[in-house]
């Protein structure tokens, strides 16, 4: 809950709402992109930036050696499976499914 | 040292190691008790027992695990008033999957979901609000719980449902704010701690001015870590640094993730939402004054509390628990005589038990390398 996971953001969703789809290790849904876009900058801006995803929502854009090494010590932990698996089926979203 | 080899940098490791050894060993003089550097977050009491970091520190310097799980620090009224809420027959109570198994005084929302309530575990509180659209006859609660890091999701997605109009949404907000708990700690008279290892991502939520405090009125050290191996044994490092040279700073290891200022657009959510209660339990410290937040009077409509009876009855812990006393750093988890009997993982008295977070839940995983507990 509190660690978040990174993953890449793929797609715009939907721009008034502030929407984008993220992939994180291949299992994609829409999170909230309001704390990580520029003000007044479309969110197509943010297509191809890692982001730290915390319950749904992108909390911090990192860059990719930093996400790949979080993505580590989230396995290591046992973490990322947990965060995986209640991002998968937990969720609503009608975009989490894994990528083709 | 025989963990260091799989970490990300283990030259790095090494060389951290020895210089925190080079440290206690100039610090050893004169000490009678071992330097005890509390790590707020329970991501990081995860992450130091995972990595096994406790056994590649000298006898002089400890790490005291702090009460930063938030689903350790809640009280079990507060799981009863969840409970309460479940029950209704009008209600889908939605939560993240770690508040589940946590005791109330009677019984769990695990156990109230296994005896019919409508009780779903959700990855996000947006998936609550898409549960409120797509069940427009139901009442739909999400239990709000955690520090800084989760509060902006909640505070967006209680904006988001005003801007949508869902009046079937509602929220139990149970949020706790890192700073007056800290100072609370602080003001204890008895309170041995000697530097922070600070929280990472509440950090990046609110930035790294709010603990300024502890340096300036405290004089103790704070450095906000991240979570490798590395990162930890860094700050720490860097917290002994600050007591060899008689110093209390605030500093920011993890600056990669963590801004000064927090996020603007986060904290401003947060701002609009929640407001400050004058006072909110936890579980094993008592009442801390302004450590809760409740929704503010525009967004009253979505304030589960508001909109159902909760029963808010102040249920005591076990007596014979001491999670008051692991959280404040004052008995380590082995202490406890249910520890490990009375109270394990599967059937958790106490909530440090629960969360993988939780530092019962990781010295009965790992052991305790100096307890020898597990």
């Amino acid at each position: 809950m509190c660690l978040g996971i990174p993953g890449r953001i793929v797609a715009v969703a939907d721009e008034e709402a502030m929407l984008c789809v993220v992939d994180v290790s291949g299992v994609r849904r829409t999170v909230d992109v309001v704390c990580v876009a520029t003000p007044d900058a479309p969110l197509d801006t943010l297509v191809g930036r890692w982001v730290l995803v915390h319950v749904g929502f992108a909390m911090s854009v990192i860059d990719e050696d930093e996400a790949a090494a979080t993505l580590k010590v989230l396995t290591e932990i046992g973490e990322a499976a947990a965060e995986m698996e209640a991002l998968a089926s937990g969720s609503l979203d009608p975009l989490a499914t894994p990528a083709a | 040292m025989r963990f260091v080899d799989e970490f990300r940098d283990p030259a790095l490791a090494k060389t951290l190691v020895t210089e925190i050894e080079a440290i206690s060993a100039r610090l050893e003089r004169g000490r009678d008790r071992p330097f005890a550097i509390m790590e707020v977050c329970g991501g990081h009491t995860h992450a130091i027992f995972r990595y096994g970091l406790e056994g590649l520190l000298p006898d002089l310097v400890e790490f005291v695990h702090g009460p930063g799980c938030p689903v350790c620090v809640l009280p079990m009224g507060r799981v009863d008033d969840c409970v309460a809420i479940a029950e209704r027959d009008e209600v889908i109570f939605a939560t993240f999957g770690d508040a589940m198994r946590v005791p109330g005084s009677k019984k769990s929302l695990l156990q109230a979901k296994a005896e019919g309530a409508d009780v779903r575990m959700v990855y996000s509180p947006l998936d609550a609000l898409t549960l409120a659209k797509r069940n427009p006859g139901r009442q739909v609660v999400f239990f709000g719980l955690g520090f800084e890091t989760t509060m902006p999701s909640t505070a967006l997605t209680v904006l988001r449902a005003a801007r949508e109009g869902v009046q079937n949404f509602s929220l139990f907000c149970n949020h706790i704010t890192i700073i007056p708990t800290l100072r609370a700690l602080l003001s204890q008279a008895d309170f041995g701690i000697d530097g922070f290892i600070g929280p990472g991502h509440v950090s990046m939520v609110i930035g790294t001015e709010p603990y300024r405090f502890i340096a300036d009125e405290f004089a103790k050290p704070l450095v906000v870590a991240g979570f490798e191996p590395i990162d930890l044994l860094q700050s720490l490092l860097m917290v002994l640094r600050q007591i060899e040279a008689g110093e209390a700073r605030i500093e920011n290891q993890y600056a990669r993730v963590v801004p000064t200022q927090g996020n603007p657009a986060a904290l401003k959510a947060v701002h609009e939402v929640y407001e400050p209660r004058p006072t909110f339990e936890w579980r094993g410290l008592g009442s801390i004054a302004g450590s809760g937040v409740c929704l503010r009077a525009p967004y009253a409509a979505f304030d589960a509390e508001k909109r159902f009876s909760v029963p808010d009855v102040k249920v005591a812990d076990p007596a014979q628990c001491r999670c008051g006393a692991v959280l404040t750093g004052a008995a380590k988890p082995w202490a406890c005589p249910e520890f490990g009997t009375g109270c394990t993982p599967e059937t958790p008295l106490g909530a440090l038990m629960v969360s993988s977070e939780g530092a019962c839940a990781a010295y009965y995983q790992y052991g305790g390398l100096r307890g020898e507990a597990a």
